[in-house]
């Protein structure tokens, strides 16, 4: 196709004068992924056809993962369902890089999810990689000292011959850039289900720290501030869907195939944040955007769309590292490690110096306008010529056709009891090797060979780390204050009712912040979902964000930002919802922090909550059965609210010595979990549970009831923890004692040597993919 | 006494290696790597992180920065300089102590509490430990296998430079089960895991006492300060 190159300027480049003079020219906005109506616009906004340029931003602008445009009437109830109370810690909200939240004595946190997903399928390693580098430039352009990561993976059936292969890349890439940048990573979770076998999720959290007065904005609002691109060199690597425009320009002098993942070079971005960090110390920089998704359009059409202003560029001045890259290329590429910072002209001189200290290359690629409007040349001439929010803010809103899923009633209506699944009540030797059977499957087995690959040390203020609730780390060296992290998603509850499946998440990682003593305050959330054309998935989508907007509503605690993943399927099967949500907590002093394991013989085991028989969607259910039907267990967000004030106010007094939530798997998962942390034995009898609760052995065990926390208390302190929670409403319930004997006996059932538990435990994964 | 931190481009645990002096009782002075000034200080430690993005080879590029010239002389004059993890490369990379260290042997990056013995104690940076006394510090590495020629690990052996040696795990597939050396001199000590990550309550390894509660490591800052004092 030949196109483009007629009658096009001189050097080749289409400019916008020659758009104004031929307005009929066929252009590939199809292969671009735009609608007919959607390129209709765009002429409309212009008054003439796009340059190939211009439609080359928009596209990439106006695709579903920049532009929201599937999702944004349902995240706009994030801003909406919310009380003055609620945004009362909020500093950003919804819409900038990450939200953030002020955590007091000055300083904020500013925290985000984000998902690569397609990437990491493609090619495991560097999409890993390349994800956590996104995330934490997120968290730096905010004006933050990234201070840790986590991340949230889902990949395919375990004994699938694929699965071996995306694990170890993206656990190598999230090792390789995570290490190598020096931020500790503080937990995370991974799950297999065969769901995910042709498109694993591969999310990262990256959370950082800030004083009130260093918060820095994606604005360019002062004419006359200059635009400079800084960071690695632009070069080929993430064009992605733009590769179709350029392949119609190119001719045989260029590259033929363009990577569409990009490569990772974690050592240049820990050399950018330290340089960024100290810009932002020395006051240069205005405003500052990193460079990821849609690269240098998203860059310059943000900046000037969020500042009311424009901007003039010059884009021959980007370095490149491939002189062959044409303008829509340099304008598309995706290539890692980049910033754009508005420096004001007196501030040249000292933006200079420092970007030279860290021997960072950048180049001025222009200044800022007051006139609204973005100007890119290519030389002598005009590729560009755009209102900047029609690129960045104004793009297409969907409200795409919702369905009530066909399948959903029979689901809904396939329980645990429907089939008479068997239930193990009358053979201690039976209940004893589900218990076994379960903690050793591949989801409920120890993570450490996947954990144990990253460095959660560096920093030196780690306060809680894997495999506990929740990940913790100091914020203030005088203080003690500190943040703690917990993200949840649980797609099988999802798939059976997703807006509870939504609020479940929400509770659980609520409660895992709580487990470790802090006061839950915010949160983020990594939305994955199928693809937003089929009306199914989009109810799914539609029930999630609202469960998620009302828990959060409920529990008083906002949502600072987050991210949309769409397309999550293959062929025409969608993945499980899968809606991770992560809470923020804060606590004032670190020390005060709970453990999740049994540390001292001779204290009694209190369970807080209650138990019903709740094992639909359960592990017990997935492990033992292969079943998923029926509906998840009811969530109470009231009494998850209680149940954290109990625990911050017991913390507060000193009263207990360990917390730990009970989630997947029930109390068995979280008793055998309570042992090994600090191979501390127990005696645990279960006769109470049902017998108060009215519910069989196999739930005492295995149900997923909500709400509840499994606390081990100190002899001295147990009149006043018990009365604490009387006085409270909260369920108590003396199931235990922790010894010295090695071995954990759960009477009735049987008694397991800690040793046999831990290798069982721990061998499962190494034993898969080691 | 003032101890000076360097910072490479790519260093991560030069923050963690300034708090673990001050927490000893010392005062921590910054080093660039590009300023081959000292600034007077006392004593170096090169701290772990991956130095130059570990191209080439770990610690090959930052053992010729500017800063290495000096810290190199001054180290042959009896300077005390510690190198942790990569700063262990780098040393090892500057000729200040012998043998290699390549890719652990399982090949994957591992991070966990190890159990050390400290086998010689005649040095600036280990002279507050008991011989043969045993600590857990936590240790995170891709490539800290150590290796050297026969001949070589029987001189350090025969020599008794051999300062630290794995306990229980040998977690990296190192030759005798070193994890660290020392110099003839004693005042270049070298090793894989990471003390500064051990010297405050509450960030450091799990003890049977509590949670986080190991500072094994502070005792290697204690140490040069001692030596110092008494030098």
């Amino acid at each position: 196709m030949a196109l483009f190159k007629k009658k096009t300027a001189p050097s080749g480049v289409d400019t916008t004068a020659n758009a104004a003079e031929t307005p009929d020219k066929h252009q590939p906005w199809k292969e671009l992924g735009l609608k007919e109506d959607e390129y209709a616009r765009i002429r409309e906004i212009l008054g003439r056809r796009p340059t190939s340029a211009e439609l080359a931003m928009y596209s990439v602008m106006w695709s579903e993962h920049c532009s929201y445009k599937s999702s944004k009437i349902y995240l706009r109830q994030f801003g909406e369902k919310v009380t003055d109370e609620m945004k009362k810690h909020l500093m950003v909200g919804m819409g900038e890089n990450a939200g953030v939240v002020d955590i007091g004595e000055g300083w904020a946190v500013t925290f985000k999810v984000e998902s690569h997903n397609h990437p990491s399928y493609i090619e495991p390693f560097q999409g890993a990689a390349t994800g956590v580098g996104g995330i934490v430039r997120d968290i730096l352009t905010m004006g933050a000292r990234p201070i840790a990561v986590m991340d949230q993976l889902r990949f395919g059936a375990v004994e699938h011959p694929d699965t071996a292969r995306v694990v170890n890349g993206v656990v190598s890439g999230i090792s390789f850039y995570g290490n190598c940048l020096g931020l500790p990573n503080i937990g995370g979770e991974t799950v297999f289900d065969r769901v995910y076998q042709g498109n694993p999720l591969v999310n990262a959290l990256s959370v950082g720290a800030l004083r009130h007065e260093d918060l820095k904005l994606a604005k360019a609002s002062n004419p006359g501030d200059l635009v400079i691109l800084f960071g690695a060199r632009t070069g080929a690597d993430g064009i992605g869907g733009v590769s179709v425009l350029a392949s119609e320009t190119f001719d045989s002098t260029g590259p033929s195939r363009r990577p569409a993942v990009q490569v990772g070079d974690p050592f240049a971005e820990k050399v950018l944040i330290e340089c960024c960090l100290e810009l932002y110390k020395a006051d240069v920089v205005a405003g500052i955007q990193d460079l990821g998704g849609a690269g240098l359009s998203c860059a310059t059409s943000e900046l000037a769309s969020n500042g009311n202003a424009g901007m003039r560029v010059q884009l021959q001045k980007v370095l490149k590292r491939d002189e062959s890259l044409t303008p829509e290329e340099i304008l598309m590429s995706e290539s890692q490690e980049r910033m754009m910072a508005i420096v004001p002209k007196q501030d040249r001189k000292k933006f200079e110096a420092i970007v030279n200290k860290w021997e960072v290359e950048f180049s001025i690629l222009g200044e800022v306008i007051s006139e609204p409007r973005l100007y890119i040349n290519w030389g002598d001439e005009e590729i560009v010529n755009v209102p900047p929010r029609t690129v960045a803010h104004d793009g297409p809103v969907y409200e795409r056709p919702v369905a009530f899923p066909s399948y959903q009633d029979a689901l809904n209506a396939d329980t645990v009891h429907s089939r008479g699944l068997y239930r193990a009540n009358e053979s201690g030797t039976d209940l004893a090797a589900q218990l076994w059977q379960i903690v050793t499957s591949p989801n409920q087995a120890s993570k450490s060979w996947i954990t144990d690959q990253y460095d959660h040390y560096v920093g030196g203020n780690t306060a809680l780390a894997m495999p506990d609730d929740s990940g913790m780390v100091r914020v203030s060296e005088t203080s003690g204050l500190g943040i703690s992290i917990a993200t949840d998603a649980n797609g099988r509850f999802c798939q059976l009712d997703p807006y509870q499946g939504a609020r479940l998440a929400l509770a659980e990682a609520y409660r895992n912040v709580a487990v470790g003593g802090a006061k839950p305050l915010a949160v983020t959330n990594c939305l994955n979902f199928g693809s937003p054309e089929n009306p199914e998935v989009m109810w799914q989508f539609k029930q999630a964000t609202a469960g998620l907007a009302d828990g959060c509503l409920e529990l008083g605690i906002p949502v600072t930002g987050g991210n949309v993943s769409f397309y999550n399927q293959t062929g025409d099967v969608a993945i499980h919802p899968t809606p991770v949500v992560g809470v923020l907590g804060v606590i004032d002093d670190v020390a005060r922090r709970i453990p999740s394991g049994w540390q001292d013989a001779g204290n009694n085991i209190y369970l807080l909550g209650t138990t019903r028989d709740e094992l639909d969607g359960s592990v017990w259910a997935e492990v033992i059965h292969d079943h998923l039907g029926g509906r998840p267990p009811v969530v109470d967000l009231a009494h998850e609210a209680a149940l954290a004030d109990l625990l911050h106010g017991a913390s507060l007094q000193g009263l207990i010595e360990s917390a730990h939530d009970l989630s997947e798997a029930g109390l068995a998962q979280a008793i055998v979990e309570s042992c090994l942390r600090f191979n501390m034995g127990a005696r645990v009898w279960l006769g109470e549970i049902s017998e108060r609760d009215n519910v069989d052995r196999t739930c005492a065990l295995f149900s997923e009831s909500t709400g509840r926390v499994l606390v081990s208390v100190g002899r001295e302190d147990d009149v006043k923890f018990v009365g604490l929670c009387e006085a409270r409403g909260i369920p108590v319930l003396r199931i235990g004692v922790t010894d010295n004997s090695g071995e954990l006996e759960i009477q009735d059932v049987a008694t397991f040597g800690l040793e046999d538990l831990r290798t069982g435990f721990k061998a499962t994964l190494p034993a898969l993919f080691g | 006494m003032k101890i000076g931190v360097v910072t490479f481009p790519g260093t991560l645990d030069d923050r963690d290696a300034a708090r673990a002096v001050r927490l000893a009782g010392g005062e921590a002075v910054s080093l660039w790597h590009a300023d081959s000034n000292l600034q007077k200080v006392d004593a170096v430690i090169l701290p772990g992180g991956f130095s130059y993005g570990d191209y080439l080879r770990c610690g090959a590029i930052a053992a010729q920065a500017p800063v290495m010239k000096e810290i190199i002389k001054k180290a042959n004059q009896g300077l005390p300089v510690l190198g942790i993890c990569n700063g262990f490369q780098v040393l090892v990379e500057s000729h200040l102590l012998p043998g290699g260290l390549i890719r652990n042997e399982h090949q994957h990056f591992i991070c966990r509490d190890q159990k050390l013995r400290v086998e010689n104690v005649d040095t600036a940076w280990t002279n507050q430990f008991a011989l043969n006394q045993e600590i857990t510090i936590p240790l995170k590495n891709g490539e800290g296998g150590y290796i050297a020629t026969k001949d070589e690990l029987a001189r350090l052996e025969g020599e008794g430079l051999i300062t630290f040696r794995y306990v229980d795990v040998n977690p990296n597939g190192s030759m005798n089960d070193i994890a660290g050396l020392r110099n003839e001199r004693g005042n270049v000590v070298g090793l894989m895991p990471h003390p500064e990550h051990a010297v405050e309550p509450g960030f450091g390894p799990d003890t049977d006492a509590a949670m986080r509660s190991g500072v094994d490591g502070l005792l290697f800052f204690k140490s040069v300060l001692n030596a110092l004092v008494n030098a």
